[in-house]
């Protein structure tokens, strides 16, 4: 095997259901100091059962041995590189968790009055502040739950804009090379959807996107850095192309971890978009959310936010829910409050030349692994990279090995996989974002990896045909997953 | 591999018209590229379908793909195979896991799809 990995005991482990044993406790209560009442009396014979039907019942060790057991099947970004493409799955620094759990700020609770709650909405205030200045927009919201979330709040926020003109207008321009949920966001929002197809560059076919804007279309929605990992270089021109028809540009702001402090999206036209907190500003992401999907907007855009909006009247913050034009409330309360504390952690450990190192840090990684696996792996858009590189399967293709093959392969090299398969403009995507968080000593073992796999191809093609090797369980079976679900545990 | 009295779209599927009925289907390099195929998601009995529009949907484990109409017309059957064995689809696209049939509305609509020798060019095949 090779350096990164070798084989060391894992241990089984049941499910709590099958160790259960009827009477065993993991806590103990004190002897009853009140009047005992009868749950049928208190509450209806209905509402109060006699028992919770297999409910599992093991002592305090076999659960900690249990959650404990089943943490060590993991792969986390605490273990090793997670290369997934388009997800900047970077590390959470652990400031940000003693940040989030300030002792004031764990216990606050939403339904405090304003009055008591001033330090929070400060953190707010300065957050919204921060993004807005990152991304040169004019306003923000911290509402949305996650980025798609965040992205029906945008959409909404053009249709609200739209109508308050007169008129909603029909459709939706997106280009071939944007995230996946960007047509269902748009269908979400009444919006029917144009697919443009990228150029030989990978890029936006400006003479294309004019000659599909008319007036009945609301809006472009673009990623930028686009899926292929390529900066729309042409962005201002197709931002004057949609907003000379009356038109808007959304951005998908998955990809920012390409431009902050370096390019700001207000600047090259945007009026709206969303951030992903959990993915460019460190929050944990991927199981450990949940995430957090801020839109920030244009000024034009900003009578139409979720309320509440937050405001200052004279030294004091409150909740301003007087905004008639407002498209209302897109969650309870007011966003993933801890993510929020550690996206501000994030942005105020780093300061402004700080995160301008960091986005520096992930293009500079992303070329380098793009440097070290051209050789070996073939790139059918050429222009150049930004924070993550797509390679494709058409070399390995040859001898019968695709993307997921090799990725199945990765994982005996002590690395997750990268993303598989998308974008879907790439045959056999093999889609690599290695963020700033990595060394050069992992990115190497990495490249080291990947080229190993290419050459197992060319000997041994069935070594990565079977692969993976070294984990608990060999190669799961997908597809009888996919066609004959198994969705409940019977005893 | 491609059968000649079918026509083609660019999209992948196909067409087979027989005394005004056409039925429809996706084509072997359709299912090639999607991989194994999971889950079929087809219109119903009596629905109007428009050339080029989306009539419903083919699952893979890798992705999910939206089925473009190549003719107009109305649904007159589904094949109901394909809800319990999506898997034929990957094992016989151009004769047996055919999708659904339609009365066509503009058979003239043919002319514009693809012979079985220019789609095997388009796709290099």
């Amino acid at each position: 095997m090779p350096g990164k990995t070798r084989q060391h005991i894992s241990q089984n482990e049941p499910l709590l259901f099958e160790i259960s044993s009827p009477g065993k406790r993991g806590y103990q209560l004190p002897d009853l100091d009140v009047p005992q009442v009868d749950p049928a009396e208190a509450l209806g014979a209905a509402n109060a059962r006699q028992e919770i039907e297999h409910f599992p019942e093991v002592s305090e060790l076999e659960i900690i041995r249990h959650f404990t057991r089943l943490s060590t099947w993991n792969y986390a970004i605490d273990l090793g590189m997670f290369p997934l493409g388009s997800c900047t799955m970077k590390y959470n620094p652990r400031v940000n968790e003693q940040v989030a759990r300030t002792e004031g700020l764990l216990w606050a609770h939403p339904y405090q009055p304003a009055s008591v709650s001033q330090g929070a909405m400060e953190i707010m205030s300065q957050l919204e502040s921060a993004l807005a200045e990152i991304t040169g927009m004019d306003a923000v919201t911290l509402e949305p739950a996650a980025g798609a979330h965040g992205e029906l709040t945008g959409v909404l926020l053009i249709r609200a804009l739209l109508e308050h003109r007169g008129k909603a207008r029909k459709k939706i321009i997106i280009p071939d090379s944007a995230h996946g949920t960007n047509p269902a966001t748009a269908a979400m929002v009444g919006y029917s959807v144009t697919n443009l197809k990228s150029n030989a560059e990978g890029t936006i076919d400006l003479a294309e996107l004019a000659r599909l804007v008319d007036d009945e279309t609301a809006a472009l929605m673009v990623t930028n850095p686009n899926t292929v990992g390529i900066f729309e270089k042409d962005i201002v021109k197709a931002t004057e192309i949609m907003h000379s028809k009356g038109a808007l540009v959304y951005m998908d702001g998955a990809n920012m971890n390409a431009l902050v402090g370096l390019a700001r999206p207000g600047d090259f036209g945007i009026d709206v978009m969303h951030l992903n907190l959990h993915k460019t500003f460190s929050t944990p992401h991927g199981g450990g959310g949940p995430g957090s999907g801020a839109v920030a907007v244009k000024k034009h855009l900003e009578p139409f936010l979720p309320v509440p909006r937050l405001k200052r009247v004279k030294d004091m913050f409150e909740f301003d829910y007087d905004r008639p034009l407002s498209i209302g409330k897109v969650r309870a309360f007011y966003g993933n409050y801890g993510v929020l504390i550690r996206a501000l952690a994030y942005i105020m450990a780093h300061g402004g030349p700080g995160l301008r190192v960091a986005t520096l840090d992930a293009l500079l990684n992303a070329n380098y692994i793009r440097k070290g696996l051209e050789n070996h792996y073939d790139m059918p858009f050429t222009s150049p990279s930004m924070h993550e590189c797509v390679f494709s399967h058409d070399r390995q293709e040859a001898k019968g090995v695709r993307t997921g093959d090799i990725a199945k392969r990765l994982i005996d090299y002590g690395f997750h996989p990268y993303t598989v398969s998308f974008p879907m403009i790439v045959h056999g995507a093999i889609m690599i974002e290695p963020t700033e968080t990595e060394g050069k000593q992992e990115l190497d073992l990495f490249i080291q990896a990947m080229i190993d796999i290419a050459n197992e191809i060319d000997t041994s093609p069935k070594l990565v045909l079977d692969a993976p090797h070294c984990t608990r369980t060999p190669r799961v079976d997908e597809v009888g997953a996919a066609r004959k679900p198994v969705l409940r545990w019977k005893p | 591999m491609y059968p000649d009295n079918l026509r083609y779209t660019k999209e992948h599927e196909w067409v087979r018209v027989e005394s005004g009925t056409g039925t429809i289907g996706i084509t072997d390099h359709a299912q090639h590229e999607l991989g194994d195929i999971v889950y079929v998601d087809l219109p119903k009995i009596g629905a109007t379908i428009d050339q080029g529009k989306t009539i419903g949907s083919v699952e893979s484990v890798k992705a999910v793909s939206d089925i473009y109409s190549p003719v107009s017309g109305e649904v007159v059957e589904i094949n109901e195979m394909l809800t319990q064995s999506p898997e034929k689809l990957n094992e016989d696209p151009h004769g047996a896991a055919w999708l659904v049939k339609v009365r066509l509305t503009s058979p003239e609509e043919i002319k514009s799809l693809m012979s079985a020798a220019d789609y095997q060019t388009y796709i290099g095949a």
